[in-house]
């Protein structure tokens, strides 16, 4: 590898990591102004200009509460439980493409932390992962409410998984790569997956809501029924890093929504604005400019998600458990299955007709 | 029996396959939270903007002076005495010779003292000084205490100041329902709402 090259992947990953993290600790912020203003209040205000500074004061205040492990509690998984939930929201944001290429000194790099052609299959493996962090925190704690809440947990995410890996086949069938770049070029001229995809697409949310336990799926931390589910027992910055991979997955979850079904990195008049820039600035400037523009307009398709992730919050109730699978397994995986044969039949029978009534 | 036509009959029936299908619904959720995201907030940032809390609202003490800055107490003690929590104390003094622009009696109270923990606020000492020399704000509360040496409040903090006079605009349930007719009719008054309740 070029040394170029390496700097600037490596210059990529941290971006990525940072970036992801600041957005996730501002996500917190936004979960409460949202929750704020879609009931009629204010949100946060008073920690800086427009309560800007109160994800620092809370952070600041976790770091300062006693780090408390009961005394019963298996206190080597309950460290691990966090940080295993923590390590996996985190790795998954590596192969996620946040823009097209860069350019520098003759050399194209890829704005993406990992370029693997497996890359969805990546991102399905640890965020199957994140369940463990959940059930060893919860079997660590050595209290039945925290065990209840994680063996909900647990139940749950195994049964969205299914529908959700067999909403995304159809996505797979149609792009027949497993690479998430791919997949973003593939969708290159307003050519979504969305307009393919509107069924897959909504098992993919509704999945991806219930695989980051979010409400209307967040039985795992129903307080009524479990106290403070698989955290019961957390306090201080270990608390902090459940509730700080919950909103990374969030924002991992709705980068990966807009990675497939919207587009990535591309949106309409987007040839225009490349050839404008490279005309006017030179191939290199240009080039890296509109690449950037690209990495913006992704940023604001998976924020606009994170963002629909909180209203959704503050306007559903959350189902019952039974209701839950029931939409699981009755529902969403008969649907995702008809989907996939609609999408292979089409692929099949009605693509090759379209093409040649075209031709 | 009716009382109102809000009550809604409880039915049992199968739902239609659009309620089933459950997204429509949740689409009607969506659109009602996100309108209200963008309606007008109710919130009353309170220290920086203040309620008006209406012209017969009891707050905190004050001991008036007359027109001439003279103060009107006279440390008769009926107040005192007629205050139900005991928060009242005061010892009387005897006017000097050339204090007469200080003091309009010839008596007057050396300390005024309230308890402001005791003080539940009933606005009997009003009622029963003979002098109108002590009133409840209608636009001031006491502050939160920090200490123990904060609660009890003398005379520093009680006798009127008299650059910025204290003045209530209405009595009576009549004459505030007068004055809000008034101010709905854009009529100047001396009180500006400070915030709309």
């Amino acid at each position: 590898m070029e040394l170029t090259e390496f700097i600037i992947k490596t210059l990529t990953i941290l971006v990525v990591f940072v970036l992801t993290l600041v957005i996730a600790m501002y996500s917190t912020w936004g979960e409460r102004k949202v929750a704020g203003f879609i009931q009629d209040r204010m949100g946060p205000n008073r920690a800086g200009p427009g309560g800007l500074l109160q994800p620092l004061a809370d952070a600041g205040k976790m770091f300062f509460k006693e780090d408390f492990i009961p005394a019963l509690a298996n206190k080597w998984l309950f460290i691990a439980g966090p940080s295993l939930a923590m390590l996996t929201a985190l790795l998954a944001s590596a192969v996620i493409p946040f823009g097209s290429t860069f350019r520098y000194d003759g050399v194209e790099v890829v704005l993406q932390g990992v370029e693997s052609n497996i890359g969805i299959l990546y991102v399905f493996g640890v965020v199957a992962l994140g369940v463990y962090g959940i059930m060893i925190g919860g079997w660590a704690s050595n209290n039945k409410f925290s065990l209840l809440g994680a063996i909900r947990a647990a139940s749950q995410n195994i049964s969205y998984e299914v529908a959700m890996g067999l909403s995304l086949i159809a996505i797979l069938m149609m792009s027949s790569s497993l690479s998430l770049g791919d997949i973003v070029a593939q969708q290159h001229g307003g050519n979504w997956n969305i307009f393919y995809q509107p069924l897959g697409f909504i098992i993919f949310l509704t999945c991806s809501f219930a695989e980051c336990n979010r409400v209307p799926f967040d039985l795992p931390e129903c307080e009524t029924e479990l106290v403070g589910g698989y955290h019961t027992e957390y306090g201080s910055m270990k608390l902090g890093f459940y509730l700080f991979a919950e909103y990374i997955n969030m924002f991992v979850s709705s980068a990966i929504i807009s990675t497939l079904y919207f587009g990535g990195y591309n949106y309409p008049g987007m040839d225009w604005v490349y050839n404008q820039l490279t005309a006017s600035l030179g191939t290199t400037t240009g080039h890296n400019i509109a690449t950037l523009i690209g990495t913006g307009v992704f940023f604001g398709k998976a924020l606009f998600f994170v963002f629909f992730y909180m209203w959704v919050r503050w306007t559903l109730p959350r189902f019952r458990y039974d209701q839950l699978m029931n939409l699981g397994w009755k529902k969403l995986i008969p649907l995702a299955i008809i989907n996939i044969i609609i999408t292979g039949a089409s692929v099949l029978f009605l693509k090759p007709f379209i093409t040649s009534l075209l031709n | 029996m009716q009382l109102t036509n809000r009550s809604k009959q409880v039915s049992n029936k199968e739902m239609t396959l659009m309620e089933r299908a459950y997204l429509p619904a949740i689409a009607t959720g969506m659109a009602i939270t996100i309108k209200h995201f963008f309606k007008k907030k109710v919130t009353i940032e309170y220290p920086e903007v203040k309620r008006y809390l209406g012209p017969v609202f009891r707050g905190r003490h004050i001991l008036k002076r007359d027109a001439d800055g003279r103060e009107r107490c006279t440390a008769c003690g009926l107040c005192a005495v007629a205050c139900p929590a005991e928060a009242i104390s005061m010892v009387a003094a005897e006017r000097q010779k050339g204090e007469e622009s200080l003091y309009r009696e010839e008596k007057y109270a050396a300390v005024y003292e309230v308890n402001m923990l005791r003080c539940i606020f009933c606005g009997l000492c009003e009622e029963a000084c003979p002098k109108q020399a002590v009133y409840l704000r209608h636009d001031e509360f006491i502050p939160v205490f920090h200490d123990r040496d904060q609660v009890i409040w003398g005379k520093d903090l009680l006798v009127e100041d008299m650059n910025n006079r204290y003045t209530r605009e209405a009595w009576t349930k009549e004459e505030a329902h007068l004055l809000d007719q008034k101010r709905a009719n854009g009529e100047v008054t001396n009180v500006v709402p400070r915030a709309i309740p």
